[in-house]
């Protein structure tokens, strides 16, 4: 084979190609949901799919979320991989009897006879100008059900490849694509065969020794920017991408904290009952004796997400999260 | 040529030509209960499909009593019997070929051991070792589903692929009357009328849910009516005549699996114990009410039958009373063991592989009963 320029592709791109790979590697891999068939989605996810596989395995569904999940079920009793796509956050809420009496627990019900290998892809997060209900950060609900693997990448590649490890689990997994991510591109070869990320590994996106940013999907990008601007203040900031909620990856988390020994948690989800927390407890229990400063949460507010004209004051940026930082009790080291 | 190719497009045309519709009156149910047993028709079915129903009947009648002695013997946390619904149960599980698929509610374990489990696993649910006992593959019953109306969507997903893979196989689902206004039930119905599902939804009509009565789950004539709405047929069935119930299911199940899409079947029959044991319907149902159901029960309407035909004799009857008996000695027996139970199992069916944070969960809970142990070797605590 010749070589492929690498060219820029977008999230969505990744996210698509991830979709045709599997159908095209297995054909028990079905993709269902609102649109998901001419249209090729709302965000194009899942655009040309119809075209090369058939309606049978990418199915315009009727507009009823709990039917979709739970006639997915029943596929995936029967042999088959749905890979289930929400049109927005807000809109799988109808959803939910299915995904947590059903779809998080059916391994543990059947006492592990009849896993179900369900993927549900779950456009997330706000930052795209989005009107009531079309920018809810609903992870919280996702990681509190036990059952349920949990990802969200924030690149290009882990686009691909969380995506990828989602369909070939035999557990259900929840893909949360930051929505505004679907258009930021990365140079990435989508002929190139892809490395599947094993679920359930963080990485270290950017190096250093001030402090840790934890934090995943949509605030990704903003981490890495404020880390930028924190040099200019003389920090050194490290920022680990979570990628996988559940399993949480304590192992490199606590690695960096105790590197740094001062750490904040970014997400756009609200801070009372959200993930970070679960996240600052879990830091601060492994390792307080590397702690400098108490672990810091910068969040959204804990308010229904807000028009968007407002959403700007509600989302964590740069601003907010070097605030956080220059509160990690710098004075107490000297 | 896909599903949808199959039923043909709907084109939004405007006036005048509109785009033409369907009749909807062959979909519509009877204005009565579909009835064999007493009738002339009944003298069209298999002797022996009788006599087998006649067995299984009996046979249910005393799964029934004997679990519900177990739950005051603390030996079930709970039981919803089906009493009085075993036609719709035994109907239920005969009339399906081996590689079909039940998918029971709560109310439905006695289908289910008809249908072949073992009585036992059936009731692990109940008993409270795990949820489900029995791999739902073996004798292809899903689990015992209590969220209402919630196993609807799975069969017709597992009916839809079956269809894809080119399978001859159909899914009967179970619901009562009260879960029929649950959303799960409306979607169901639409997705399976939609892609034309081999699916085949049987709703026990017993009166109530828990203590309300169907006049406030729903305005339509008939449940069987609903099916309308969805562009598939409706019927309506006596709940109680076994046979009845198994020529009704028969039919739809075979049109079914002729790839005419799905039925929704009412069968009006009658919860004649309190919803569960833990129940009291003294304080929303009057005795007499119970007591008029009483005539028509549907061991006794299946047994006029027979002997009224001589299609049984007293031993015949005596001999399906004692493989009751056997049934109902042995329930009793291997019920009366305690389960053999593994704490740690709490971890082992969550993920194919534990997480780490199970792993310590699972480490935790291992230095407790390793302790608890220690303490009862050790009464005293000197080792502390
Ligand atoms: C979603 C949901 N809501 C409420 C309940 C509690 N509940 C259990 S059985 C029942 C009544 C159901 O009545 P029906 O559907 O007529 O079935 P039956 O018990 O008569 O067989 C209720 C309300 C439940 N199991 N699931
Ligand atoms: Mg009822």
């Amino acid at each position: 084979m010749t070589t492929v320029a690498v060219k820029p592709a977008t999230m969505a791109q990744a996210f698509g190609r991830a979709l045709r790979d599997a159908m095209a590697e297995d054909p028990t891999v079905h993709v269902m949901g609102e649109d998901v068939g001419a249209l090729g989605g709302v965000f194009r996810v899942t655009d040309g799919l119809v075209k090369e596989f058939g309606e049978d395995r990418v199915t315009d569904t009727p507009l009823a979320e709990a039917g979709i999940l739970g006639t997915a079920v029943g596929m995936a009793m029967y042999g088959l991989r749905p890979v289930v796509e929400m049109q927005f956050d807000a809109f799988a809420y109808p959803a939910f009897e299915q995904l947590i009496s059903h779809v998080a627990r059916w391994r543990n019900r059947t006492r592990g006879a009849m896993p179900l290998p369900i993927t549900v892809r779950v456009p997330y997060g706000g930052g795209i100008g989005g009107v009531e209900h079309h920018s809810d950060s609903s992870e919280a609900y996702y990681i509190a059900t036990p059952g349920l693997h949990v990802v969200t990448p924030a690149t290009v590649a882990d686009a691909y490849g969380l995506l990828r490890a989602a369909i070939a689990s035999d557990d259900p997994v929840v893909v949360l694509e930051p929505k505004r991510l679907y258009w930021s591109k990365d140079a990435w070869n989508p002929d190139e065969p892809q490395a599947v990320e094993p679920i359930g590994r963080a990485v270290v996106r950017r190096r250093g020794r001030s402090a840790t940013l934890i934090t995943y999907g949509p605030s990704v990008p903003v981490c890495l920017e404020a880390a930028e601007a924190a040099r200019a203040e003389g920090w050194d900031l490290e920022v680990v991408d979570l990628r996988s909620l559940v399993p949480f990856d304590d192992e490199t988390v606590s690695a960096s904290v105790r590197r740094t020994g001062r750490a904040v948690v970014v997400h756009e989800s609200g801070s009372f009952g959200g993930p970070g927390g679960e996240i600052a407890a879990r830091v601060t229990e492994r390792c307080f004796h590397h702690l400098e400063a108490p672990v810091l949460r910068v969040a959204g507010f804990d308010i229904p997400y807000p028009p968007p004209m407002l959403e700007r004051h509600h989302l964590p940026g740069v601003d907010r999260i070097l605030d956080a930082v220059a509160r990690l009790q710098w004075e107490a080291r000297s | 040529m896909t599903v949808m190719e199959q039923r043909g497009a709907y084109r939004p045309t405007p006036p005048p030509a509109w785009q033409p519709r369907t009749d909807p009156a062959p979909l519509l149910p009877d204005a009565l209960p579909h009835r064999v047993l007493g009738t002339e028709a009944a003298a069209q079915v298999d002797p022996d499909l009788l006599r087998r129903l006649y067995a299984q009947l009996v046979r249910g009648r005393r799964y029934n009593t004997q679990a519900t002695a177990l739950t005051k013997q603390g030996r079930l946390a709970v039981y919803p019997s089906s009493t009085g619904q075993e036609a719709c149960e035994v109907a239920a599980a005969l009339v399906l070929e081996e590689r079909d698929w039940l998918f029971p509610s709560y109310r439905d374990t006695l289908a289910a051991v008809a249908r072949g489990l073992d009585p036992v696993q059936a009731l692990t649910l109940l008993r409270g070792d795990w949820h489900t006992g029995y791999d739902p593959r073996e004798h292809r019953v899903a689990p015992l589903c209590t969220p209402l109306a919630t196993q609807l969507p799975h069969a017709v997903g597992l009916a839809h692929a079956a269809r894809l893979k080119g399978d001859d196989v159909v899914a009967l689902a179970m619901i009562g009357d009260g879960g029929t206004s649950e959303g799960d039930f409306h979607e169901a119905l639409n997705f399976a009328a939609v892609w034309q599902a081999p699916v085949v939804f049987l709703v026990q009509n017993n009166g109530f849910a828990i203590s309300v009565p169907l006049a406030k789950q729903t305005a339509a004539p008939s449940l069987a009516h609903k099916a309308v709405g969805y562009g598939m047929p409706g019927r309506l069935v006596d709940g109680n005549d076994a046979a009845a119930v198994h020529e009704v299911l028969g039919e739809a199940i075979a049109h079914a699996r002729a790839g005419g899409g799905p039925t929704l079947v009412e069968a009006v029959t009658y919860r004649m114990e309190a919803h569960t044991n833990a129940d009291d319907d003294k304080r929303y149902r009057d005795d007499a009410d119970v007591e008029a159901w009483r005539a028509h029960d549907p061991i006794a309407l299946l047994e006029r039958e027979l002997t009224g035909r001589g299609l049984i004799d007293e031993a015949g009857m005596a001999a399906a009373r004692e493989d009751a008996e056997a049934m109902a000695a042995d329930l009793r027996e291997r019920m009366n063991q305690d389960p053999v139970l593994d704490p740690m199992d709490l971890f082992a069916h969550v993920y194919a592989r534990p997480t780490t944070q199970l792993l310590e969960q699972e480490a935790m809970l291992r230095a407790e009963l390793d302790a608890e142990t220690r303490g009862h070797d050790d009464p005293e605590g000197a080792t502390r």
